[in-house]
Order: C-alpha cells, then sequence, then structure tokens
C-alpha cells in the first residue's frame, strides 16, 4: 500500500491556518444570528483543542475566549445603560434619565426590553465571533512563521518585524527591572523628573541592546549584498515602477465610474501582475535560503478551502436570505442548511491538518 | 592564518591600539587579557570587522586573512570565515527555538537545504544540545544559551571564533561546560579560537598563546607562563607561583600541585572577628513567581561587621532572597531588619534599613553628570559626593555616568544607596566586568563598610573573590539554603566553589595572603 506522508505530524503551513480563520471570521462578519456565531465559535474552538502545539502561542486562546466574553458583557450592558429605544416586551421598567444640556439627546436608563436585550447580545455576539477566530489562527500558527512566510523580496521587511515582536517582552522585563532599581535611591520624584528617572534607562538599555543584536545579525551575514547585475537591478526597478503605476491608474479608474472602463479593472489586475512579476525578479537575486521551509500540501488546500466555503455561505446568505442572517429579534432565530454545511466541512477541513509536532522533552 | 598589520586604532584623542601585530595560526587558542577597558573587545572588533564599523573611530593598517586583505570587508561578508559571539548571548538570538538558531547564519549564506539539515545535527552532536533543539531559547539556562550562540555561528563553518568574555555571566559549572565545549572544538575540528576573558583562572589552563594590552595601546603576545610573568592582571595561582618563587610560573592546577608538594606552612588563623549584634533574623522566608518557588523557607541570620557571601547556580533564587530582604512582597515568612520589617515600609523606609545595589548599576542612574547624580541622591547636602571620594577617589564632577568604568560606576552606584544610611548592604553579583584589582578594591571597601558596622551580603559566582572577601557564605539551591557556615569550610566543602588556591593546597587555604601570610 501506497501510504501518503502529509498527515505524518508536523506544522502546517501558517498562512493556511490564517486563511482558515479569516473565512471564519468573515461568516461570522456576515451576519448577527445568534446560533451560526455560536457554531463559529464552536468550530474554532474544537480546531484549536484538537490541532493547537504545545508552544506558547498556543496558550493565547484562551485570552482570546476571554476578550470575547468581555465584549459581549459589555455590549450588553451599555445597551441598558443607554436606553436603545427598541420596542418590545418590557421585562423591567426603569426610570429614563434625562441629560443636562451639554448632553441633551442621550438618555440613561429607561425600560429594559427583551429586544433591547437580544440586540445587544447579538452584536456583541458577532464582535467576540470574530475576535475568537482571530484568535484561533494565533493559536494554531506560530504568528512569527507567518512573518517569516514572506516572499524573499521582503525578507528584510520580514526580519525587521520580527525582530520587533521579539523585543516587546524584553522591553516590558527591562522597565520592570528599571522601576524596582528606581526605588533603590533617592532622588526627583515629581511627575515629569520622575518619569525621566524611569525612562533614561530604559531608553539607554534598549538602545543597547538593539546595537548588540544588530551587531550579532550582521557579524552572522544579516544583509549580504547578493550578486545581481546592472541589468536585473534595472528591470527589477522597472518592473516595480510599472506595476505600481498600473496599481494607482487601476484604482483611480475603478473608484471613478466616469473613466473608461478598460481603465479599471484590466489596468488594476494587470499593474497588480506587473508588481508581482517585479517582486519575483527582486527575490530572484536573494541568495538566501529557507531552513525546512513549510510546504504546502494537500491538508494545506483542504484547510484553505475549508476556511473558503464558510466565508462563501456566509456571504451567501447574508445576500440571499436576510431574514436567516439578520434574524428578527421577536422570533427563534432559525439556521439554514447551507451555513450547517459549509461550518461541518470547515470544521472537517481543520481536522484534515495533521497533529502537530511536540517539541521533545520541553 | 589571520594577521593583525600595524594596526592602529584611535578615537578623539585616545589611541587604543597602537601599530598592533598578531598572528593568529590554525588551531590554536589565544587568549587576550587586560584590564577593563584597555580595549580588549576593540581588538576582538577589528578581527570581526564590528570595530569601526559599530563603534567609529578610526582604524589604520590590514587585516589578513589567508593573506588576503580584509579590513574594508563588511562583518556580514566575512561571517562564513570568522564566527562571533558577544558578552550576552541572549541579545544576539534572532529566532525563537534552539534549530532555528542554528540556522539562520546558514540561511544568510544561502547554503542549500541538505547541507543546513546535516549541519545542524552535527552542531547539534558536537555541543551536546541536541535534546534542547525544540526548547525555546528564553528557557534556557545561561550556560546552555551560550552553547547555543556558539553553535550558531560554528554552523556557517568559520575558520576563526572570537568570542568575547564568554563565561562572565556564568557560575563556575556552566563557565566549565563551555569552555570543555571550546577545547574540544580546537582539538577536534582545528578550530582558532580567540578569546577576551576577565577570570583567566578559567580560560589560562586551556591557552596555547596569551596576548596582553598593556594599557598603553601595545600588545604583548607569547607563552602564557611568560607573558603572565610580570603582568598586573594575574589570575591567582600565577600570584601563589610568583608569591613562592615557583618558576615555570605554574597555569593549571595540577602543575601546581606538583610544585607545591613539600611545602610545609603553618596553617592559616583567622583573626577572631568582633561579631557584633544581629541585624537580620529572618525566618522561613518563602517566594514565589505564579507557580515556582523562587525561595523557600530560608532561615537567615546576618550579623553588623561580616561580609557574607551567597552563592549558587544562576537561577537559584539568590537575586530573589537580596530583593525580599530589602522589603519586596514575600509569600510567607519573618523578616526583621534592625527590628523591622522593611516590607512594611515605604521606599524611604526601606532605603534607611537596606540598600541594594542590583545587577546592573546603571539601572539606577539617568542624570547626565556625577555632580547631578550625587546631588539628586542626596538632595544637595554633598553626603553622597562625600561617600563617593571615600569609595573610589578622584572621579570628576562632569564626567557623564556612562563614561565611567564599570567599577567607577558601581561605586557610585554604591554611594547613592549608602545615602540613606542603611544598616545592612546587599549588592546583587558586583564583580560582573570588574578586573582583578578591581575585585580587590571592591573587597576592601565592603571590609571597611563592614567594620563600620554594617552588615554585608553580596550575590555573587565568583569563588575567588568570595575567598578575598567575605566572612561567611551561603549556598543555595533550588530556593533553598543548602549550606551555611564560615567561608573556610564552605568554599572547601565543594569541588565546584574551590578557589585555586584550595585546588592546589587543599582546605584550609583559601587565598594568596594566607599563604604569604604564613611564610
Amino acid at each position: 500500500m501506497v501510504r501518503g506522508t502529509a498527515r505524518l505530524p508536523r506544522d502546517l503551513h501558517p498562512v493556511a491556518w490564517w486563511a482558515w480563520a479569516l473565512g471564519l471570521a468573515v461568516a461570522a462578519s456576515s451576519t448577527t444570528n445568534p446560533l451560526v456565531l455560536l457554531m463559529v465559535v464552536g468550530v474554532a474552538a474544537t480546531a484549536v483543542a484538537l490541532r493547537r502545539s504545545d508552544q506558547p502561542w498556543a496558550d493565547s486562546f484562551r485570552l482570546y475566549v476571554v476578550l470575547g466574553v468581555v465584549i459581549v458583557v459589555v455590549r450588553v450592558a451599555f445597551r441598558l445603560l443607554l436606553g436603545t429605544g427598541v420596542p418590545g416586551t418590557v421585562l423591567i421598567a426603569l426610570p429614563e434619565i434625562q441629560l443636562p444640556e451639554f448632553a441633551a439627546g442621550i438618555v440613561l436608563l429607561g425600560p429594559i426590553t427583551r429586544e433591547s436585550l437580544l440586540a445587544g447580545l447579538y452584536d456583541g455576539l458577532r464582535l467576540a465571533a470574530i475576535v475568537i477566530s482571530v484568535g484561533a489562527a494565533n493559536a494554531l500558527a506560530n504568528p512569527k512563521r507567518l512573518l517569516r512566510s514572506v516572499p524573499p523580496a521582503l525578507y528584510e521587511v520580514g526580519t525587521a518585524l520580527v525582530v520587533a515582536v521579539t523585543m516587546l517582552p524584553q522591553f516590558a522585563d527591562s522597565a520592570r527591572r528599571v522601576r524596582a532599581a528606581q526605588s533603590l535611591r533617592g532622588g526627583d520624584t515629581g511627575r515629569v523628573r520622575g518619569l525621566r528617572r524611569f525612562l533614561v534607562p530604559v531608553l539607554e538599555d534598549a538602545l543597547e541592546r538593539s546595537l548588540a543584536m544588530a551587531a550579532g545579525m550582521d557579524a552572522r551575514g544579516y544583509g549580504r549584498a547578493g550578486s545581481a547585475g546592472r541589468v536585473q537591478r534595472t528591470r527589477t526597478g522597472a518592473l516595480m515602477l510599472l506595476g505600481l503605476m498600473g496599481v494607482c491608474v487601476g484604482t483611480y479608474a475603478v473608484l471613478d465610474p466616469t473613466a473608461p472602463r478598460w481603465l479599471a479593472l484590466p489596468m488594476l489586475l494587470g499593474g497588480l501582475a506587473v508588481a508581482c512579476l517585479g517582486l519575483v525578479s527582486a527575490g530572484s537575486r536573494v541568495q538566501r535560503t529557507r531552513y525546512r521551509p513549510d510546504r504546502w500540501q494537500w491538508p494545506e488546500l483542504v484547510v484553505v478551502a475549508g476556511g473558503l466555503v464558510a466565508a462563501y455561505a456566509g456571504w451567501r446568505v447574508a445576500h440571499d436570505r436576510l431574514t436567516l442572517a439578520y434574524p428578527p429579534l421577536d422570533a427563534v432565530p432559525q439556521v439554514s442548511a447551507l451555513t450547517l454545511v459549509a461550518l461541518a466541512l470547515a470544521l472537517g477541513a481543520a481536522l484534515c491538518a495533521p497533529d502537530q509536532r511536540r517539541a521533545v522533552g520541553a | 592564518m589571520i594577521e593583525l598589520r600595524g594596526v592602529t586604532f584611535r578615537y578623539d584623542l585616545t589611541t587604543v591600539l597602537d601599530a598592533v601585530d598578531l598572528d593568529l595560526e590554525e588551531g590554536e587558542l589565544v587568549v587576550v587579557a587586560g584590564r577593563t577597558g584597555v580595549g580588549k573587545s576593540t581588538l576582538l572588533g577589528v578581527v570581526t570587522g564590528l570595530v569601526p564599523r559599530f563603534t567609529g573611530g578610526e582604524l589604520i593598517g590590514s587585516v589578513l586573512l589567508d593573506g588576503t586583505d580584509i579590513t574594508r570587508t563588511p562583518p556580514r561578508e566575512r561571517a562564513d570565515r570568522v564566527g562571533y559571539v558577544g558578552q550576552d548571548p541572549a541579545a544576539g538570538f534572532v529566532t525563537d527555538t534552539v534549530e532555528e538558531e542554528l540556522a539562520y547564519g546558514m540561511e544568510q549564506l544561502g547554503l542549500p537545504p541538505d547541507t543546513m539539515r546535516r549541519r545542524v545535527e552535527e552542531t547539534l552532536d558536537l555541543l551536546g544540545i541536541a535534546d534542547l533543539r525544540a526548547r525555546d531559547l528564553r528557557t534556557l539556562s545561561g550556560g546552555q544559551q551560550q552553547r547555543v550562540a556558539i553553535g550558531s555561528v560554528l554552523t556557517m563553518h568559520p575558520r576563526v571564533l572570537v568570542l568575547d568574555e564568554p563565561t562572565s555571566a556564568l557560575d563556575p559549572t556552566a563557565a566549565e561546560e563551555v569552555l570543555a565545549t571550546l577545547t574540544r572544538l580546537v582539538h577536534d575540528l582545528g578550530l582558532t579560537v580567540l578569546v577576551a576573558e576577565h577570570r583567566l583562572e578559567r580560560v589560562l589552563p586551556f591557552a596555547d598563546r596569551v596576548c596582553r594590552l598593556t594599557g598603553d595601546g601595545g600588545l604583548v603576545v607569547g607563552d602564557p607562563a611568560s607573558v603572565l610573568a610580570d603582568a598586573p592582571v594575574v589570575p591567582p595561582i600565577v600570584e601563589l607561583g610568583r608569591a613562592l618563587g615557583w618558576s615555570p610560573l605554574p597555569l593549571a592546577v595540577r602543575e601546581a600541585r606538583r610544585a607545591a608538594r613539600g611545602l610545609d606552612l603553618a596553617p592559616p588563623t583567622d583573626a577572631a572577628s568582633a561579631a557584633g549584634d544581629e541585624r537580620v533574623v529572618a525566618s522561613g522566608l518563602t517566594v514565589r513567581h505564579g507557580t515556582t518557588v523562587a525561595v523557600r523557607e530560608v532561615d537567615l541570620r546576618l550579623r553588623a561587621g561580616t561580609v557574607t557571601a551567597l552563592m549558587g547556580r544562576n537561577g537559584c533564587g539568590k537575586s530573589s532572597l537580596l530583593w525580599t530582604l530589602h522589603g519586596r512582597e514575600r509569600y510567607a515568612g519573618r523578616l526583621a531588619v534592625d527590628g523591622s520589617d522593611p516590607a512594611t515600609l515605604d521606599a524611604t523606609g526601606r532605603r534607611g534599613l537596606a540598600g541594594l545595589v542590583p545587577q546592573v548599576p546603571s539601572d539606577l542612574l539617568y542624570l547626565e553628570t556625577v555632580a547631578e547624580e550625587c546631588a539628586a541622591g542626596d538632595g544637595g547636602d554633598g553626603r553622597c559626593r562625600a561617600l563617593l571620594d571615600r569609595l573610589a577617589p578622584g572621579i570628576p564632577d562632569d564626567v557623564h555616568p556612562r563614561d565611567l568604568s564599570e567599577g567607577q560606576r558601581l561605586s557610585l552606584a554604591l554611594a547613592l544607596v549608602l545615602v540613606g544610611a542603611p544598616g545592612l548592604l546587599l549588592l546583587d553579583e558586583p564583580t560582573r566586568g570588574l578586573d582583578y584589582p578591581g575585585k580587590a578594591a571592591l573587597a576592601a571597601v565592603l571590609r571597611e563598610l563592614a567594620d563600620d558596622g554594617l552588615a554585608v551580603l553580596v550575590a555573587t559566582h565568583d569563588v575567588e573573590f568570595v575567598a578575598q572577601a567575605a566572612d561567611r557564605a551561603l549556598v543555595m539551591a533550588e530556593g533553598e539554603l543548602v549550606s551555611s557556615g564560615p567561608v573556610r569550610e564552605v568554599l572547601a566543602q565543594s569541588p565546584a566553589f574551590a578557589p585555586q588556591v584550595t585546588k592546589v593546597l587543599g582546605p584550609p587555604w583559601l587565598t594568596v595572603d594566607d599563604v604569604v601570610g604564613a611564610r
């Protein structure tokens, strides 16, 4: 029997996970149906529970869930505090408080109706579902690996971002250290001068760190010159410039309905294509290789397809069956078969991804 | 294979290197010695190309690698031939995990993927870090981080490896790990290694040659014994050899033991120190950070007039204990410093009970001149400046604190902390970056302060400094106090913490002064 190796435990390509999660987010953003939203959250949580790794970033999902709950609570609380005037069944009759002249038009409290509670809940759920989808992507794929999968021509930018992300926790560390150290000596305590006491050592430390980092990276070959000839450099430059012009003109034409139509989409797409060629040309002169790059195999494609299906279904339902996507507040919401199938497919696709590699001995 | 020809380096009006010549042969380990601030890092930077690119200044002369001039070649283009590992390995890490860090340099060189894969595996084995391959770099211990940093350079197969104080932040055991690794590279791979180090006692046994910067821009190169014969900065073992008139000078403990055979000395006697009142009484001190217990049920008594050393591995809770004694919030336990619990006081009250000099003294400093720092520290009544003059005489008023030497900066921090007139002085790793004379001066200062009636507690890795400065020693492991007593007993009990003189002559000998006194 010939057995494929694509599903052996390994890290799925980060772009695939992000595409999948963004698909879920699109599905969530195109509806306020609480059942659908809860299903989106459920799909995201199941995928994370079954497919996340044991690396530190994988724990971040819990934070996103907490954030989602907070969003819902705040949304509902604001609905109650700022009377919304959604008419319907009154649950508790609170008095209305008129604010004085300077805040005219704002009414505090007011009767709490079942409908206004539900409207707050639906709205909050939608935002929470989007946040949790993004959180799932964060927990499933190392965000730094995502930055590292940029095309070679943008490598320098990618590295700069990765370094910035790495330096942030160190910055917090150094701030904590300096704050503690400054309490060990006497000196200015005023607001401005006290701030200076704190900022000067922290900034000096950050500066020193960046210099050490730059020296270390330089000594390890970062930014070595490629062997691009004059001709190639000119070609790359020309392609990029042409592509950019095409994109600019195309965008203008798309936005201005009076411009000739052939200037719009064709120009935009042409410009994009030329710019891509420029990127490829710039990348080809880069003499840099990737250690154990993430490969695209069929599970990656399936995962991306799962995200696309969810997004498509969400958009489709929002377009064709408005009452299903945005259910009225006075009836039990219903779910279309299309949404149900699409979300099931999205979950199935996520489960097609292989188990993540476990760190040995960690 | 690397040759420095007439290299002169200067900035402003200071000449750091003056027409220096140096030849590095294939497969030798060369140690750069010299006092702090004499230009050791500059010399290394000239070889790697980081000087003058990252420092400014003017470089004259030429650097040849196998006969080709690489003086104007930037460090990144030298990366495949000259590898560089800095003082703080964590500051140079670019990626997250050990494996990716090892591959980073090769990615920059554009090596084919299968070569990268092979070299990563080879390097993991060579450095004995294969079980760490998927670990997050920030969770590694200091010694492991340093070995990963060395590995990440080795994968590029450089011909020369340049290391700037690779063991300065490590405890004795971790330092030995790293040095053993280096020796293996020199022996097995024929790699040329150029290493700058303050603690010569650690590297000298492995050195083929020593080059000593004299301080006036000159460089003396030769075999270790002859270069160190008249150097001002020498490890205790050489000092011992000099004091006893041994020739040739022994550099390793084994040689010295042979020379010491038949030596007949009356055992040293400690002048009975008048131990003062108990300044610190602590029982059951416990500190936890989340799920880790940093300090576990520590009982501790510190008397006025004594200097106590606090030793132990990196991360065993030394710093946490110091901060707790200074009054940081603890999980459990009773603490009394001069009768009151600092954790119940505000910052000013704490400063009056205990002074703490943190691991990075410059965290305390934020003003432009020494005079401003002193004035801010004492409110302008001149006590701080007077203290500073006592600790380190002759520091001009208008110098920027960052331009001070390590020792001077430490003195300034010490003066700022002592302004509050505390009865307890706590120091966290104060010997980092200090050379032998600097440490001797610090030991003298601590002794003087103790004689004034302070209780002093110093957390340090530096066993030679402990032997010199302390009366008592405490050893911590995993947050617990595992041994405490007079320094002579504690140091002699532990093979890892024995100073060189003890290794040569056996207990109860601790310092060269003991031996000199006994003759």
